[in-house]
């Protein structure tokens, strides 16, 4: 099951917790968000929405929509990572740069410049264009950082034998990238773009509906629309909604993910036949098809052919590690002063504007942070107290893995934000719902993660430790504490890093909301951040944002990478 | 007009890994010559640098020091007249056989249908013709290795470079792939103007090459050049072909040196630190009650590997670890027993252990940990403080593995325990920590 445990691992490199290189890419960070809420500050104040349509006819232009944004935004994340990753391996220089800025952004809660990025783009930009753009933006900030850490392992574990043929028999830049490279990187790429999608949708339905005070940025999408419906009490369109969002996501699992990492099975190193081999019936059914043949060998051989001869015709000049030139050097060492000095200079400037937000502010963010991360902590423990259980049945036993897995996997792949319009149609009305209902959106978000990782670890339980548990007699809650629980254990803390990640980005959207024409609150700082959006309190908004994202990479690094740490080293089952 | 026919030339190689006192060289001071027309076997244990080596002539690695010249040019980046025949196949388990092929081929710029008929001509040469569409992993280990072969060639190499291209295949493979090179070589049908290769294997060195250039390791230099006269095809049960092998056995084996050169000095001290050979204790104890067996309680070193049924890799380390203990004493490609091995081989379990302890305190590097051990508050100390010191000379992991050995043989004499949860060393008298 080591695949298994790929699947969800998160990027951890090794190394000091905290280090210089992260004070640096955190100041960065904060000057680009102090550039962006500048920018902002000339953002219109009234944004008229688009009427969204609730017709069942608007429903098939909807759902084209928000899969079209997805796309793009998942092509121009794969782009990305393909170019940063190899720029990250190769160059010794980049990489001091580009990990440490990697490791920083995958940490970060997107949904938190949501805001900043929205109004600095429509500052700049017609409104549609601006909503688009932040979309597309927000969704590529959830896709690119998997997808470039699966790129940039991969590339570092090349084994050596297959790098040193593509070097002696002098293989271009593009044929090394097309025979070695991608090869062998495609089989963790196509996992973690199943991951980006699934992410991605989540980001996607927050950003369609997202509305503060007047302004309204809202796209015409499934997102709207389930909105709509919602606040129309119109429970037809609603169900309609979520059965196109639902046979949109099963159909391109169906026929795009699953008979990709079907066909990904060809890029497994091992020499022999894997145990458990990815499976599915569009590709089988596409394999037997004579089209397909047809298709390949009448267009992607040859264009695949003239490509490799446009771009790598000549054999590669080795790299001769040449004498740095002197004037490149000193050309660098300017650049890097010159970036030194506007950084400093916009953490002045930033600072400065920190300054002017008043104490009783600042008293409001400490506030909403704490009952925040309350918020967060509830829910995930919530989510892993149902999780754990069901997890360990669902690994340990085969039969109710048969049953139930299927069943998780739809409910799974439901977007927690395209839910809460029902969350909250059904639990406004009762006393403390907003309460309820932002707790339940965090959960909804986050539990899946705590629960795949536990039945990963679970399946991954030796059987000769469970069959010697059983000898021993050991049942109840003394086999849970010698064998299951130390079982899972690195698993669950994989499970819980990423679950409160996204308990954290879910908070945006959950604290405050403008539902049927009025607005609903609760005490947080996703909702600090959203009402400073409202009424145009720029500084506040900065300082807000920063906040949040200090606290979660903090946390992060100090709490649950320490804890993955302690998790690897004592409780390997290997 | 000998100058004219040298292909290739090491001048003072020599290559270090690491920076600083962490250091570690893996070659030294190494020349040599491979002229036109030669099949040259670079033999040595592992870890004596001899891939490092070929990597080095193929442009791979560039040497720390020292010049690489080909064709009399200082070589820069990737030699663009050479290939390499990997140990490990080092095919594209994602592309065919044919595809495998094509793909050196594709890196020349060379157009599909000209490749395409070059790939399947040397497929059928070398004996796969029917299997261009199936997938490396469909394949046994020498028909894999063929295509490595067949690629190699694709490329017309001016040198050709083997890494044990014939380890990792079972024997009767192995040999049938052995002739068909020697074929392909004598007949002249490849342009390939000489051969290097790398192997471990006495007898096939003997069997293939012309010349066989002995390695020694820590560091790894050249020890002796052996040159190979007898004609080909050549008999491996015939007498001169024995007496061929016999002679590199000697040349491998070497002679026991003095004590103190055999000893070494303990880490820290000045002068190289003596590595403990990785054999097993029970490995040594079998070897000893062999000779004791033999008459006049020696026997060839060839001969030996073959009673044991052991790989001459495998045997060294342990007739090593007899002459370290003064157990065995090796002398003209044969290993004797001495005095005291013949008592050890006789002797009850409590007098062996008593016998490897007092021969044990005076390898330098267990006298060093004893010594350590002994000045130790409590008598113990961590395992890390060993393997820290022991870094300055080693690798990581070989420091890791020189703990083992000599936690192994502390163990074995009673000198020395260790604690596997708490990672501390200590003396036998003192308890063992909770």
């Amino acid at each position: 099951m080591a695949r298994a445990r790929r699947r969800f691992a998160p990027f951890l490199p090794p190394g000091p917790l905290f280090d210089v290189g992260d004070v640096a890419v955190l100041l960065a960070v904060g000057v680009i968000l102090y550039v962006g809420v500048r920018i902002a500050t000339g953002a219109p104040l009234v944004v008229a929405g688009p009427a969204i349509r609730l017709e069942v006819r608007a429903l098939p232009g909807y759902a084209l929509l928000s899969t079209g944004r997805m796309l793009a935004a998942y092509l121009l994340s794969l782009t990305f990572s393909l170019v940063y990753a190899r720029m990250a391996a190769y160059r010794r220089v980049a990489r001091q740069v580009l990990i440490p800025l990697l490791d920083v952004l995958q940490s970060v809660p997107i949904l938190s410049f949501l805001p900043v990025v929205l109004l600095s783009f429509s500052t700049l930009l017609p409104r549609e264009v601006a909503a688009e753009l932040s979309a597309i933006v927000l969704i590529f900030t959830s896709q690119a950082w998997n997808l470039t850490f699966s790129f940039y392992q991969a590339l570092e574990t090349i084994p050596s034998d297959l790098d040193e043929v593509s070097r002696t028999f002098r293989f271009s830049s593009w044929l090394r990238f097309r025979a070695l490279e991608l090869p062998f990187a495609a089989q963790g790429l196509i996992w973690n773009s199943v991951m980006s999608w699934a992410g991605g949708w989540f980001f996607l339905m927050a950003a369609e509906v997202f509305v503060v005070g007047g302004r309204d940025f809202r796209l015409p999408g499934l997102g709207a629309y389930l909105q709509a419906a919602a606040q129309a009490g119109d429970t037809r369109a609603l169900l309609l909604g979520l059965g196109t969002l639902v046979a949109i996501i099963v159909l391109l699992d169906q026929l795009v993910w699953r008979p990709l990492l079907a066909w990904g099975e060809r890029f497994q190193l091992e020499m022999v036949e894997s145990q458990e081999p990815a499976t599915s019936w569009f590709y089988n059914l596409l394999q037997r098809s004579r089209l397909l043949d047809r298709f390949v060998a009448g267009v992607t051989r040859p264009v695949g052919e003239w490509l490799d001869l446009r771009l790598g015709g000549r054999p590669a000049v080795d790299r001769v590690p040449a004498p740095a030139s002197r004037f490149r050097r000193w050309v660098g060492i300017l650049l890097a002063l010159l970036l030194a000095g506007a950084l400093l200079y916009g953490l002045a400037r930033a600072i400065g504007w920190l300054l002017t937000v008043p104490p009783a502010a600042w008293g409001a963010i400490g506030l909403g942070l704490l009952a925040t991360l309350l918020r967060v902590t509830v829910a995930v423990g919530l989510a892993t107290l149902w999780t754990v259980p069901v997890g360990i049945l669902i690994g340990t036993r085969p039969r109710v893995a048969a049953v139930l897995q299927p069943l998780v996997q739809i409910l799974a792949s439901v977007p927690a934000t395209a839910l809460f319009p029902v969350f909250l149609l059904l639990l406004l009305r009762l006393p403390g719902g907003m309460q309820l209902g932002a707790l339940l959106l965090m959960m909804t978000g986050t539990q899946w993660y705590i629960l795949f990782n536990t039945i990963a670890g679970a399946s991954a339980i030796p059987q000769d430790l469970e069959f010697t548990t059983r000898l021993l007699g050991l049942q109840g809650w003394r086999r849970w504490r010698t064998l299951l629980l130390p079982g899972i254990f690195p698993y669950l803390i994989t499970g819980l890093i990423t679950a409160s990640g996204g308990a954290w980005n879910a908070s945006i959207v959950a604290e405050y909301v403008e539902f049927g024409g009025h607005t609903h609150s609760v005490l947080g700082l996703g909702a600090v951040i959203a009402q400073s959006t409202a009424a145009g309190d720029y500084p506040l908004l900065l300082a807000a944002t920063l906040t949040m994202i200090l606290t979660v990479v903090l946390v992060n690094r100090f709490f649950w990478r320490r804890l993955y740490r302690r998790a690897e080293e004592q409780y390997r089952l290997q | 007009m000998a100058e004219n026919n040298v292909l290739m030339e090491l001048r003072n190689v020599r290559q270090v890994y690491g920076k600083g006192p962490r250091s570690i060289v893996a070659v030294e001071g190494i020349n040599l010559v491979v002229r036109r027309g030669e099949f040259v076997a670079l033999l040595g244990p592992s870890g004596c640098g001899k891939s490092t080596l070929l990597r080095i002539i193929a442009g791979l690695n560039a040497p720390t020091e020292g010049e690489v010249l080909y064709r009399g040019r200082p070589l820069r980046g990737v030699n663009p007249y050479a290939t390499i025949v990997f140990q490990t196949f080092a095919l594209f388990p994602w592309l065919t056989v044919i595809e495998n092929v094509e793909v050196a081929l594709k890196a020349r710029g060379i157009p599909l249908p000209e490749r395409r008929e070059r790939a399947l001509s040397l497929l059928d040469r070398v004996g796969l013709d029917g299997f261009e569409n199936a997938y490396p992993r469909e394949l046994s280990g020498g028909m894999r290795q063929k295509v490595g072969f067949a690629r190699a060639m694709a490329v017309e190499p001016e040198l050709l470079c083997l890494d044990e291209p014939f380890s990792a295949l079972d024997v009767l493979s192995a040999d049938a792939l052995r002739g068909e090179l020697l074929e392909l070589w004598t007949s002249g049908q490849i342009p390939t103007q000489a051969i290097i290769l790398v192997t471990h294997n006495i007898e096939e060195a003997v069997f293939l090459a012309d010349r066989i250039v002995v390695m020694d390791t820590r560091p790894g230099r050249i020890a002796a050049e052996v040159p190979v006269t007898l004609a080909h095809p050549r008999q491996r049960k015939g007498e001169e072909f024995l007496a061929m092998v016999d002679r590199v056995y000697a040349a491998v084996a070497g002679e026991t040196q003095a004590p103190a050169i055999e000893l070494g000095s303990a880490p820290g001290e000045p002068g190289k630190t003596r590595a403990l050979p990785l054999a097993p204790i029970s490995a040594l104890a079998g070897l000893l009650e062999h000779l004791d067996e033999e008459r006049g309680n020696r026997e060839d070193l060839y001969r030996l590997a073959d009673d044991l049924r052991m790989e001459i890799d495998d045997l060294l380390p342990v007739v090593e670890a007899g002459e370290i203990l003064d157990f065995v004493h090796v002398d003209q490609g044969d290993v004797c027993l001495t005095p005291l091995g013949e008592t050890f081989a006789e002797a009850s379990i409590l007098a062996r252990k008593e016998i490897f302890a007092s021969r044990s305190r005076r390898v330098p590097l267990i006298r060093w940990i004893l010594k350590g051990l002994r000045s130790a508050p409590e008598h113990r100390l961590p395992r890390d403080f060993f393997q820290d010191i022991l870094e300055w000379e080693f690798t990581p992991e070989e420091a890791e593995q020189q703990i083992d050995q000599a936690i192994a043989w502390g163990r074995y004499g009673e000198l020395f325990g260790y604690d596997d949860d708490s990672e501390m060393l200590y003396l036998e008298m003192a308890e063992a920590p909770k």
